[in-house]
């Protein structure tokens, strides 16, 4: 606890030292969406929402319930058609819209990670990673106990389970399913990865190992994090959206929304005078 | 006081109901058990009828159940599998998938009877295929339609939704979702309700009546297009349109068929007993 305590504190500090530099470099950008609008029928869900992401960056995504978080992510990699809602304005992963290709692509690219924990409840653990291989016909190439385990490392989960690997993946506490939940994202080697919620049903000491673990990943993936939680917000990302009814109220520097938001609502939210 | 003796009137009529349902189920078996055990032997089972059915075995009748069954399911499984995997998987809720599904339902319904006037008529008649092995598997293939339509739709319901979705998430395609992350988890249902069709395809008489039942076949059929002897209608035959056909034979015959029918429910129910146990969400 003490150690991730101290690790928490000086990621904080290395991202608050480089996070403006990045910045005002150049932008690699992964994700964009211009004026995105998400309906379920005929209500609206998202309205004009226009994002950039760039390419290993952590995002949070705040806001109070219903403003539509999750619609927005479920936007990004078309799981909002799944859904049952339909959308328009364009997104782009690397430069290119993502409505021009097949989604089955498209998801293999952006990964998801749930708010509940869901293992598949029949599966062993390490069938479980190896699903999405499994799935999508990538398993043929011979390679799955070893992808498996670089899953599950990537996801600092592979020293708990690896003497259990045949156990059933729901055997396993509710913060190291969470985990298994995000090996099994990664198995599939996407470049983004999306997140709603994925530490709102775990204690503390799982949800700092979550936190960590978004650290770790950065380095690899682009991450986008809905969170209700301002702390979480502010540990770990590098940009936050603000979402409210809707709309993007404000989108900036995660130090400069938790510190010196330039809009009002913002501050009320960020502060916890309403929500 | 008052309040208790009521509640005790309640009761034992209840009881008695109750009591009143399960009493003709059991004199039927017992009877059947105690007047056809005797019948029961490897070549009762296993010989051809001799001397006009008075005596020897009931083999072509058991062969002949056998095969209507096998060709009953080979027609309606695929098709109502595959027909509930569109309705659930596929179909949005339109009106046309409504009337699909109220149509299943009706079908159901149909008295089995008018399921042997249509396999009569169509498949016996305008097809031209005869009273035959091939007309009797269908027509009863269509009357099991909807009980294996519907417990493959309860089974593919009761899949929870979050299987679809994580699987789709990690870009398996709709039909891998299905294949792989639904599909086998619906299976022990959908075998129950194919067991439960097997159970009442065997027992039915009256759609095998007009469209393959044989009165009496000196040797076992040899196509498709053949007629065959079938248990039920044996049993019709051999207790009503022929006299002096022994007691023994006449109840050995229902016995067989009787516990063709309770193995096969138990089966289902075994099955289904499995599944809800193991099941873990
Ligand atoms: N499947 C659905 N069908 C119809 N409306 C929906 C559906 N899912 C969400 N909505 C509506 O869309 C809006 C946005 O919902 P969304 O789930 O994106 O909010 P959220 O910000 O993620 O909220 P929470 O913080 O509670 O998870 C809400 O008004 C919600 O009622
Ligand atoms: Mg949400």
């Amino acid at each position: 606890m003490v150690i991730i305590r101290i690790k928490g504190t000086v990621m904080i500090e290395t991202l608050q030292k480089f996070s403006p530099a990045i910045v005002s470099h150049k932008m690699d950008l992964k994700l964009e969406a211009k004026t995105v609008n998400a309906f379920f029928g005929k209500t609206q869900a998202l309205q004009n929402v226009s994002l950039s992401i760039e390419k290993n960056h952590v995002v949070a995504i705040i806001g109070p319930s219903g403003c539509g978080k999750s619609t927005f992510l479920r936007c990004l990699n078309r799981m909002h058609e799944v859904a049952g809602g339909t959308m328009n304005g364009t997104i782009l992963l690397d430069g290119k819209d993502i409505h021009e290709n097949d989604p089955v692509n498209l998801r293999r690219r952006v990964g998801m990670v749930f708010q509940k924990a869901n293992p598949f409840p029949t599966m062993s653990i390490f069938d479980n990673v190896a699903a999405g291989l499994r799935l999508n016909g990538m398993a043929h190439n011979g390679h799955i106990a070893e992808i498996v385990e670089r899953s599950l490392q990537q996801a600092a989960l592979w020293n708990e389970v690896k003497d259990s690997l045949s156990k059933n993946g729901m055997s396993i506490s509710g913060g190291q399913q969470q985990r298994l939940c995000i090996a099994r994202a990664l198995a599939v080697n996407p470049e983004v990865l999306l997140m709603d919620e994925p530490a709102s049903a775990l204690d503390p000491i799982p949800t700092a190992k979550i936190e960590e673990l978004i650290y770790e990943l950065k380095k690899d993936y682009t991450i986008i994090i809905v969170t209700h939680n301002m702390q979480q917000a502010a540990r770990v990302s590098d940009e936050t959206a603000f979402f409210y009814l809707g709309e993007i109220i404000e989108f900036d520097n995660t130090k400069k929304i938790f510190t010196a938001p330039s809009i009002k609502q913002t501050e009320d939210y960020v502060t916890g005078r309403f929500g | 006081m008052n309040v208790q003796v009521e509640q005790k009137i309640a009761f034992s009529i209840l009881f008695l109901c109750t009591l009143l349902v399960v009493v003709p189920v059991l004199i039927i078996l017992v009877i059947i058990f105690v007047k056809g055990a005797g019948a029961l032997n490897l070549g009762f089972l296993f010989e051809m009828p001799t001397n006009g059915m008075t005596e020897g075995g009931i083999f072509p009748a058991i062969l002949g159940t056998l095969y209507l069954v096998l060709g009953a399911l080979f027609f309606a499984v695929p098709l109502g599998v595959l027909s509930a995997i569109y309705l659930v998987e596929y179909s949005q809720e339109t009106v046309l998938s409504r009337i699909v599904k109220l149509a299943i339902v009706n079908l159901a319904g149909v008295p089995s009877v008018v399921y042997g006037l249509f396999g009569l008529g169509i498949f016996v008649l305008f097809l031209g295929f005869g009273a035959s092995i091939l007309s009797g598997s269908l027509t009863l293939g269509i009357m099991i339609l909807p009980v294996i339509i519907t417990s493959s739709r309860e089974a593919l319901e009761s899949v929870p939704q979050s299987f679809r979705i994580v699987s789709l998430s990690l870009g398996a395609s709709k039909w891998q979702t299905i294949r792989h992350s639904v599909l086998p988890h619906a299976l022990p249902g959908i075998l129950t309700g194919t067991i439960l069709g097997i159970g009442r395809a065997a027992g039915e008489t009256a759609p095998i009546l007009f469209t393959v039942a044989a009165f009496y076949l000196p040797k076992l059929p040899q196509s498709m297009f053949d007629q065959t002897m079938a248990l039920p209608y044996h049993l019709y035959v051999i207790s009503t349109q022929v006299p002096g056909i022994p007691e023994t034979i006449r109840y050995g015959t229902a016995l067989v068929l009787l516990l063709l029918v309770l193995i096969m429910n138990l089966a289902a129910i075994i099955l289904r007993y499995q599944f809800r146990r193991r099941k873990k969400w």
